[in-house]
């Protein structure tokens, strides 16, 4: 089997690849860069646990080919804390305990920095409509969205963390 | 599995050579959003996937004597935060925005969800109610075809194997046109059309209709344009008869079959109502009212 190789930018670092060519994006990062925090839960882009920013959009990087993110800047769950010094949204998801399997918790993570990366104050209702391609079958949510919107007031400042 | 072979050309002529000289089986890659789907599931097995997203202009929007072109690929997120597009077109706008999550809108395309071809695609009675067109591009030459001649059947497109959408163009609106896109779900996001449908008006001064058009989509085999609905509504005020002549034409024009998502008599009935309802809306934002 070829592989191809594929030059990316993920969590701010160069980054060269092999990869073949129906091999997904999560595959690639799960595999070939042990960068396994993306989970796999449904494959079909359903369910948003392989969440990824691509390019500073959200994707589903199951809904990606690895030999697609040739000269593309990735974020993945890995890139979200800097150092031993967790992301706020990380921080509010640990203080309200919008977790409980955590499964779905890098997926909601990622999804949850592009909302708030792209819409500092939003709506509970916007965060909801954002985050609905992300499933999670043990919060019921609630918590998810007290962490989001408590995140939020962080990063906009209005708060301390 | 055969080996796939995957290539990303850098120009039209070298994608619609690569696809002419393809021997299997090729798909052509745009979001892939349904394509790695079926990948995956093994629905297809392809021996070649062509990646369009590298072409240029397959991604952008620009605005061409007062219409838009949108290319092939564009995701939808990019269409929905197009200003000018959303305040001429708010109803392509609404139904492109609709297909799944955040995270599909970051890649699915215009082109990929007309060339998936199910009867339920969200932006396909939308655009065939904005009277778009697409340019298709092939060893043949280049040729603009209307939206609703490209699906032919579920899963089934008339384009050649060797020929790609690069672009869609929507016309240049008259004063007073507005358009509007509504699909029944049992909830508010990530679910597949029970029913959609697109309505495209242009008002006169006295908020009478002077030209109209309708397509319903996951009534029939293909996304269909009504034009005993369109012509249920052109030369009226969306008055209560006229409503009720539209609401008529449009479930007389449905096929729909029974699934898990809805009968066919549900299907039916809702397709009256949506009409009605996007009709409503359209007429407002063409300024009915004001």
């Amino acid at each position: 089997m070829s592989r191809t190789h594929v030059s990316a930018v993920i969590n701010g670092e160069p980054t060269d690849f092999l990869c073949e060519p129906q091999q997904t994006l999560l595959d690639v990062l799960r595999d070939e860069l042990n960068l396994t925090g993306s989970k796999e839960g449904c494959g079909s882009g359903d369910c948003g646990a392989c969440s990824v920013i691509l390019d500073g959009r959200l994707v589903c990087s199951c809904l990606m080919l690895g030999v697609e993110a040739e000269g593309h800047t990735i974020q993945t769950i890995e890139g979200l804390a800097t150092g031993s010094t967790l992301h706020p949204v990380q921080q509010k998801f640990l203080e309200h305990a919008a977790l409980q399997c955590g499964f779905c918790t890098p997926g909601l993570l990622v999804a949850t920095k592009a909302l708030l990366d792209r819409n500092p104050n939003p709506t509970e209702t916007e965060a909801r409509y954002w985050l609905a391609g992300n499933l999670c079958r043990c919060t019921g949510y609630d918590k998810v969205i007290r962490a989001v919107m408590d995140a939020a007031a962080v990063m906009r400042g209005e708060k301390s963390a | 599995m055969a080996t796939l072979t995957y290539q990303a050309p850098t120009s039209l002529q070298d994608a619609v050579r690569i696809l002419a000289g393809a021997g299997g089986v090729a798909k052509v890659l745009a979001g892939g959003t349904d394509l790695l789907v079926q990948l995956r599931s093994g629905r297809v097995k392809p021996d070649l996937i062509v990646d369009t997203k590298k072409i240029p202009g397959l991604i952008g929007i620009r605005e061409v004597e007062g219409g838009f072109v949108i290319g092939a690929a564009t995701p939808g997120a990019v269409i929905g935060e197009h200003e000018a597009l959303g305040k001429a077109w708010p109803g392509v706008v609404e139904a492109a925005n609709l297909i799944g999550s955040t995270q599909v809108q970051g890649r699915a395309s215009l082109a990929g969800n007309l060339c998936n071809a199910s009867p339920a695609a969200d932006s396909v009675p939308a655009l065939i109610a904005a009277k778009a067109t697409c340019v298709i591009v092939g060893s043949k030459g280049q040729r603009e075809a209307p939206v609703e001649s490209i699906v032919i059947g579920p899963g089934r497109t008339s384009l050649a194997r060797d020929e790609i959408i690069t672009e869609f163009h929507l016309p240049k609106r008259p004063p007073r046109s507005a358009d509007a896109y509504l699909r029944f779900i049992p909830r508010t996001e990530m679910d597949i059309a029970v029913v959609g449908a697109g309505i495209n008006v242009t008002l006169d001064a006295g908020g009478v209709c002077r030209d109209a058009r309708v397509a319903l989509g996951a009534v029939a085999p293909t996304p269909l344009l009504v034009p005993e609905a369109a012509a249920a509504l052109i030369g009226h005020k969306l008055d209560q008869a006229t409503l009720d002549a539209l609401d008529a034409a449009a479930r007389k024009a449905c096929k729909p079959i029974d699934d898990k998502r809805g009968t066919i008599e549900y299907r039916i009935k809702v397709a009256g109502v949506l009409a009605r309802r996007a009709a409503a809306i359209a007429f407002e934002r063409a300024g009915a009212h004001r």
